[in-house]
């Protein structure tokens, strides 16, 4: 077998098993609920600067 | 000081080589060129002595963001943005009127083309993209920005790399790649300005006085460096003389045709992507006044993005003498691709979840969401264009260039055009835009005109698809191929009526920009506000009530 | 920077990166790096990317100068040179485009629009008259055409430059000229457009290439003549024995 044809077998079966794993693994770290409320003070911070609060320390 | 006379001294170094290349040039388009260096460096240093703020004001005032770079942001934006949709008019008049070529080398389909695809992508979305980044990452990161001579550079560095850029493929000078075709020394100087801008980026970043680098600044990052990435490699060439303008590339066929088109692929992955989202993350939170709907979606959506949008290349290479595997691998990235972009385009439309009135009261609300909406139909598109059997058909036919439009006339128009209206009053410290009706009208020209270019263009492009693969009874070819230019004839016509259309919102939308800079107020109706008659808005007077008249019951 | 509002928690976590930005371009550079390097490194050492094809050749000078000018003038916007396997495609054009065909070419110039036809074989197929009347005046030849005029390339000497740095430079980038063929340089682009001229050095150096005076005129050795000797060699180095095309010329 060609080092093609071996490396081909290898990314349809082990290396496509391995990325689907990858990638949910880094979708559920995303997603994993502890980091709800820093997620939510990201998202508004660009927002304080309008409202003239004081600059969270 | 010493900062000017340095300055100053090195500007009058850059001159000496200028004049010095001229002298020695060996074709003329090499020795315009250096002509047009010289004249700058001149300009440059002349300004620098007088002691003007090109290089960073005296006396900066610390409190406030610095915003000069991005005023003359939004105009290089708005004037270049208009010249590039006049040259794609006009190249589209030639297309369907050839006698406009006028028979003369400089201007030719073949020479106006990469000035008309350039001056779009690179000098009106390349300036929306560095503006609209100087001004994202001063206010998330509340600092100013980090290098203020530096990103002065940036600037002019930009706009002498457009010209130089733009002056080249009038006279012939290109390295007769698509999207890439500055000759060497044009490279050059594009690499050295694009280092400057990720130093002052990333250098103001660097200063934030924020804790959290903010989301829109990773899709900045992320297309500064993946687009010094592909501009280095795909640009690596030798110069036949270092007084020349002609290079030879250093990959050739097969090579150079996947190098190009990774590059060619990323450069709408990154710059017209990337980069466009990052304006989408900040610009459509502040204008419709709501957090980005899930800022956990916009992890994935980053991260998801960037990995696969590097692989899609090869789809641009389908059936050719591409290896198999390659053209395999790009197809099923490109496909993968749909998801994220659709994550995103999700993340942009829902952040206006609860506020779905604003498409109605707030032009600006509305040009975005229709940005997001062709942002959605061409991620859609070109997944789909990229499985082999359909780019069989579409391939080398029109489908491709209204493919292309719609995204960058959808939503890289859209998105900047909504951007430059957000900014314009705030920069200039006005009340408010010089008219919004006018965006109405900007809204309405541009959305028919696109409709008006894709659909023409998709209608030729499987006219003559299908017209090439044609076959009798007999067993041979039915069409020439000069009868399927012929068929598409009032495609072309149709296709360039589109143009005009989107061409006349453009130059409403310079005019609104222009007064607002010159702080004109349009008297007219505002749009938000349901209508209020003074007059009605009172008591009924009480009837008069007959004596004896029947008394409700106890 | 200032200090977060609430207390790290242990582990790595995505708002590390996020208040990273090194550690964010450097992560972003690493993602973005793999596609390509899986994608283009391979084609450099895998050897079946280019197949091994008898008849390709190098540029000769006047070939090479007229490449310039296809480039130039920026033809590759409108017309492909990359056939297609597909019966229309071959039945139209001939023999669908090999790897081996364009590994001297620096850039390629396969294209991605064909507003007009594809050239890839177009050399031999139409007389260099039928060239230069099409090349001056499009729609003389073919009515429906929506070609350009490039009438000014028959007035224009050719100024190439020195062909030798040409040579040198391609050699830089790996084309195999040899010595002899970088020092005549400069004698074989004109004699290669001379009408009678005795070709037999150049064409042993050059296999199949064709010498004469392309533009028709010899008073001079005009754009118009490399122009012209570029295509009319274009697909005409590997000898394919099936697959005539099909579609007359017109």
């Amino acid at each position: 077998m060609s080092d093609y044809e071996s490396l081909r077998h290898f990314a349809d079966s082990w290396g496509l098993l391995g990325m689907t794993l990858l990638f949910l693994g880094l979708v559920g770290w995303a997603v994993r609920p502890g980091a709800r409320a820093r997620h939510e003070e990201a998202a508004t911070m660009i927002f304080r600067a309008d409202n003239n609060e004081e600059h969270p320390r | 000081m010493p900062a000017t006379l340095a300055k100053s001294a090195s500007l009058f170094l850059v001159l000496v080589v200028a004049l010095m290349g001229m002298a020695q040039a060996a074709d003329t388009g090499f020795a315009v060129h250096m002509a047009i260096v010289a004249l700058a460096a001149l300009t440059a240093a002349l300004w620098v002595m007088k002691g003007a703020t090109l290089t960073g004001s005296a006396d900066p005032d610390e409190s406030r963001y610095d915003d000069d770079p991005v005023r003359w942001g939004v105009i290089a934006t708005t004037f270049w943005g208009v010249v590039g949709l006049l040259a794609g008019l006009y190249i589209a008049l030639q297309l369907a009127w050839p006698a406009l070529n006028l028979g003369l080398e400089y201007t030719s389909f073949g020479r106006l083309r990469p000035l008309h695809t350039s001056a779009v992508i690179f000098a009106f979305g390349g300036n929306a993209l560095i503006c609209t980044s100087f001004f994202v990452v001063q206010r998330t990161c509340r600092a100013r920005l980090a290098f203020p001579s530096m990103a002065r550079f940036v600037f002019w560095g930009y706009q002498l790399f457009i010209v130089l850029a733009a002056t080249g493929y009038v006279m012939g000078i290109t390295e007769g790649r698509e999207y890439a075709e500055p000759e060497w020394y044009v490279d050059l100087w594009l690499t050295i300005v694009w280092v400057a801008y990720l130093l002052v980026f990333g250098g103001t970043i660097i200063k934030r006085r924020e804790p959290h680098i903010y989301v829109a600044n990773w899709f900045y990052l992320g297309f500064i460096i993946t687009v010094a990435m592909l501009h280095i490699v795909n640009n690596l060439s030798l110069p036949v003389s270092w007084a020349g303008s002609k290079s030879y590339s250093a990959f050739a066929g097969v090579q150079d045709a996947l190098t190009q088109w990774w590059y060619g692929h990323n450069a709408v992955g990154f710059f017209l992507t990337a980069g466009f989202l990052a304006m989408m993350y900040y610009f459509v939170p502040k204008q419709a006044e709501r957090p980005v709907y899930s800022y956990r979606l916009s992890i994935i959506h980053f991260w998801s993005l960037i990995f696969l949008y590097i692989w899609a290349g090869p789809h641009h290479l389908h059936y050719t003498a591409l290896p198999d595997w390659a053209q395999s691998l790009g197809m099923v990235f490109s496909v993968m691709l749909w998801m994220p972009s659709w994550g995103g385009m999700i993340n942009g439309l829902m952040t206006l979840n609860g506020a779905w009135e604003k498409i109605r009261t707030d032009p600006i609300i509305r040009m975005m969401v229709l940005a997001l909406a062709f942002y959605g139909m061409s991620t859609f598109e070109g997944p789909m264009m990229s499985i082999k059997s359909v780019n069989s058909l579409s391939h080398y036919t029109d489908w491709t260039i209204g493919h292309v439009h719609s995204g960058a006339l959808g939503w890289n128009g859209m998105i900047t055009f909504a951007c430059m209206y957000y900014l314009a009053p705030r920069l200039w410290n006005r009340q408010r835009l010089y008219s919004l009706r006018l965006i109405n009208w900007h809204f309405w020209l541009a959305t028919a005109g696109i409709v008006f270019y894709t659909a023409s263009m998709w209608v030729a492009g499987l006219t003559q698809g299908l017209m090439w693969r044609e076959y009798g009874a007999d067993g041979y070819l039915v069409n020439s191929f000069a009868e399927t230019i012929a068929a598409i004839h009032p495609m072309f016509i149709l296709r360039a009526f589109g143009g005009l259309l989107y061409l006349s919102g453009a130059l409403i939308f310079a005019w609104n920009i222009a007064m607002t800079i010159a702080g004109r107020l349009r008297v007219e109706a505002p749009m938000t506000e349901p209508p209020y008659n003074p007059a009605a808005d009172r008591p009924l007077p009480a009837p008069a009530r007959p004596v004896g008249a029947l008394q409700p019951a106890e | 920077m200032a200090t977060s509002p609430d207390q790290p928690k242990p582990g790595f976590s995505h708002r590390t990166i996020e208040r990273n930005v090194t550690l964010l371009g450097l992560l972003a550079l690493i993602t973005v790096s793999i596609g390509g390097i899986v994608e283009i490194a391979p084609l450099f050492w895998v050897d079946s990317t280019i197949e091994k094809v008898e008849g390709v050749r190098p540029y000769t000078p006047l070939e090479l100068a007229g490449r310039n000018i296809y480039i130039r003038e920026g033809c590759y916007v409108c017309h492909s040179q990359m056939v297609r396997p597909f019966k229309d495609e071959v039945e139209r054009y001939g023999h669908y485009s090999l790897a081996a065909e364009s590994m001297y070419d620096h850039p390629f110039q396969w294209g991605s629009k064909r507003t007009g036809p594809d050239l890839a074989r177009v050399g031999g197929r139409y007389s260099d008259e039928w060239h230069r009347e099409h090349l001056k005046d499009p729609r003389s030849v073919v009515p429906e055409s929506i070609m350009p005029g490039y009438a000014f390339l028959a007035e224009k000497p050719l100024k190439a430059g020195d062909m030798r740095a040409h040579l040198q430079a391609m050699r830089g980038v790996g084309v195999p000229y040899s010595d002899a063929d970088i020092a005549k340089a400069n004698d074989d682009l004109t004699l290669q457009a001379t009408a009678d001229a005795d070709a037999s050095d150049l064409q042993a150096r050059f296999p199949k290439s064709q010498a004469r005076d392309f533009d028709g005129n010899p008073a001079m050795v005009s754009e118009m003549d490399a122009l012209i000797a570029y295509l009319q060699m274009l697909g005409t180095l590997v000898d394919f024995k099936a697959a005539e095309a099909q579609e007359q010329p017109k």
